[in-house]
């Protein structure tokens, strides 16, 4: 076995006095496609914006790709620049176009000359369809054009990880399939995913393990079959039960 | 049979009320015009309140008649729905037009019909209107001061070089472009310096020294604005950035600075700057009075632009900063490329605000002696050949102010649609 790109070890975190993670253990290796899920205000999101620092933890240990994630740590740009993030909400830069927002960081961050950019942002963008839409601004697409756009430029980036913090949570129903069309393509490409969503189809299509969490907390880590055939906690054969 | 109804008219009977009601608003508008303009009182027959009186009732009626929803009539309708909605406002309309129509003819008789502008010396103004001649032979102190006559294409080349250095920018090609915020921030401020000190201060290239005291009007107008306005941008942005910055030295240096500078008033400013700076100086450091006072009214300003700037920052969603680190963008890159852009984009009505405000305040360094536009009005004033052409003179300076600062918000509407990419 290989060793872990991720690895968590008893972390806990608190916003003020409420502690929102406790003692987090996960191990995650390359290649491996994990679903969070869990009960809103579980800690799921604060979870994987913990694994590139857009959270910082209190204690415990989060080594990222060999990388231990602290005050300390110098160069948080470069694992950043490591591990793709999705956000709920889009995020696109709206002051640009749909292509600049995907060149902006392989050029200024990467130091890639402009033209190779532009051609591996097209073709990040062909991949998820929307290659014609390359020199539109973000205002003028739809919700599912522009979740896609930003996983186009998360992908830009060539990250070894991608965290996806509910990516079709803001989406209507028939923009959510365009959107998981895409992420399962790119999990069918061997990319090492950690993905916090509520659709369980998506869940039982791609994931190696799903995790549920509740009150900061993991309840039930098993893979998907298991999952889903026989969860352990009562807990979570009741999260199961009211959403499947 | 049709009745006349006052106070119902409707679309059925359309054309005699829309015929009676606009006879009588015209009636209305003709008395007060011949009032006005010709001195003629058309209902001298009525009694003395009523006369004044008359034209009010006779075009509200009127006004009454008209208003007839949806009369089919285009004009009618855009008349109706703008400035007839009810009687309070056909009141207000009536009462506006009535005023603009008696201020009308003074005015223009005063500033124009009666007015002089031959001439050179006060003897030709004998007219009871506004006598423009003054204008006319103080311009050039206007516009240039106490500079010297004959050095006055020395200001006016520098000026042209100034501009035309500013348009640098647009003919930029592409791969310079990224060195634009460069040259605008350091290297053009630094090369419109030395032209002015070159060309306008002279004193080498065998121009002859002109102290900064002898400048004045228009020209020096421009000089402190201009510099202040391109020094005090940045600055600001620093500052409202440090007051944003997660390191408490930077955070708390900067809330000072921007509540120091707020809270004191310029005049003061100004006052130290000239008075009190130089006693802490050792004596060999000669600072020119004029830098002395853009660096004050820049600093002062800056305080202001920052806060507006960061008004703009506050504004940006906490998901911008989230994406461009996620990215992999550090605090300079993320702000260069993603956050400021944005920012500044939403606080370009505020900047102008600012700016404007700046312009305006300029009149202010009168006070440690320097005289520009304003202030060369307040020393022309004085002048015992030229009493009392006071109004002539601030009339002409409330006009090219006008127009500076309707120019500058004009543009800044431009740049506001240049750089409006959401829906």
């Amino acid at each position: 076995m290989s060793d872990p790109i991720i690895k968590i070890q008893n972390m806990n975190k608190w916003f003020g006095d409420f502690q929102v993670l406790k003692n987090i253990n996960l191990e995650v290796e390359a290649n491996k496609k994990i679903v969070v899920c869990g009960p809103s205000g579980s800690g799921k999101s604060t979870l994987i914006r913990c694994i590139n620092r857009l959270e910082e933890h209190q204690e415990g240990d989060i080594i990222v790709d060999g990388n231990e994630l602290s005050e300390k740590t110098k160069d948080i740009e470069k694992i950043r620049a490591e591990v793709g993030m999705v956000f709920q909400q889009f995020n696109l830069f709206p002051h640009l176009s749909i292509l600049d927002n995907c060149t902006l960081a392989p050029i200024w961050v990467k130091k890639m000359p402009k033209k190779e950019a532009q051609e591996l942002a097209l073709d990040q963008l062909k991949k998820v369809q929307i290659d014609d839409q390359a020199n539109k601004f973000p205002g003028q697409l739809s919700g599912g054009q522009q979740q896609r756009c930003a996983i186009a430029r998360a992908l830009c980036m060539q990250p070894k990880i991608m965290l996806f913090d509910e990516p079709t949570s803001a989406l209507d129903p028939e923009m959510i399939k365009e959107v998981l069309d895409a992420m399962v393509s790119l999990a069918k490409g061997g990319m090492t995913m950690i993905v916090v969503t509520h659709e369980m189809g998506f869940a039982k299509e791609v994931a190696d393990e799903v995790i549920f969490m509740d009150e900061g907390m993991i309840i039930e880590k098993a893979d998907t079959k298991e999952f889903f055939a026989s969860p352990k906690s009562d807990r979570t054969k009741l999260f199961l039960s009211q959403i499947l | 049979m049709q009745t006349l109804n006052f106070l119902k008219p409707n679309r059925d009977n359309i054309k005699n009320y829309s015929i009676i009601g606009s006879f009588l608003v015209l009636v209305s508008l003709i008395d007060v015009i011949s009032n006005a303009f010709l001195k003629i009182n058309l209902t001298s027959f009525l009694p003395g309140s009523l006369t004044t009186l008359f034209p009010l009732i006779f075009g509200l009626i009127g006004l009454n008649m008209m208003r007839i929803d949806y009369s089919g009539n285009k004009s009618l309708d855009l008349l109706n729905k703008n400035i007839n909605t009810n009687n309070f406002n056909a009141l207000l309309t009536l009462l506006i037009l009535f005023s603009v129509v008696k201020v009308l003819p003074q005015s223009l008789s005063w500033m124009i019909l009666d007015a002089t502008i031959s001439g050179d010396s006060k003897d030709a103004c004998t007219g009871t209107g506004a006598c423009w001649t003054y204008i006319k032979v103080w311009f050039r102190r206007f516009m240039y001061g106490m500079y010297p006559n004959e050095f006055h294409w020395r200001i006016n080349t520098a000026f042209i070089l100034v501009i035309a250095l500013g348009f640098v920018g647009y003919f930029m090609k592409d791969n310079l472009k990224k060195y634009l915020a460069l040259y605008y921030v350091i290297i053009y401020p630094v090369i419109a310096y030395l032209v002015i000190y070159y060309l306008i201060s002279g004193g080498s290239f065998g121009l002859q020294w002109v102290e900064t005291g002898a400048w004045g009007g228009l020209s020096l107008t421009f000089i402190v604005s201009f510099f202040c306005l391109i020094f005090c941008f940045p600055l600001g942005m620093i500052f409202a950035l440090g007051r944003r910055s997660n390191l408490p030295a930077i955070k708390y240096i900067s809330i000072c600075y921007i509540e120091f500078w707020r809270g004191v008033p310029l005049i003061t400013v100004l006052f130290m700057s000239s008075v009190m700076f130089p006693m802490f100086l050792p004596e060999d450091f000669f600072m020119d009075k004029l830098v002395r006072v853009i660096i004050a009214i820049t600093l002062f300003e800056a305080a202001y632009c920052a806060e507006v700037i960061r008004g703009g920052l506050q504004s940006l969603p906490r998901g911008q900063y989230d994406a461009a680190k996620s990215l992999g963008m550090g605090y300079w890159k993320m702000h260069i490329f993603v956050i400021l852009p944005q920012a500044l984009k939403l606080v370009i009505p505020g900047i102008a605000n600012t700016f404007l405000a700046l312009v305006k305040d300029t009149p202010l360094i009168f006070v440690v002696g320097l005289a520009e536009l304003a202030g060369m009005l307040a020393l022309a004033k004085t002048n015992p050949k030229w009493l009392g052409f006071a109004m002539e003179g601030y009339i002409f300076a409330s006009i090219v102010f006008w127009i500076i600062c309707y120019a500058m918000s004009k543009y800044s509407y431009n740049l506001e649609a240049k750089y409006k990419t959401e829906r």
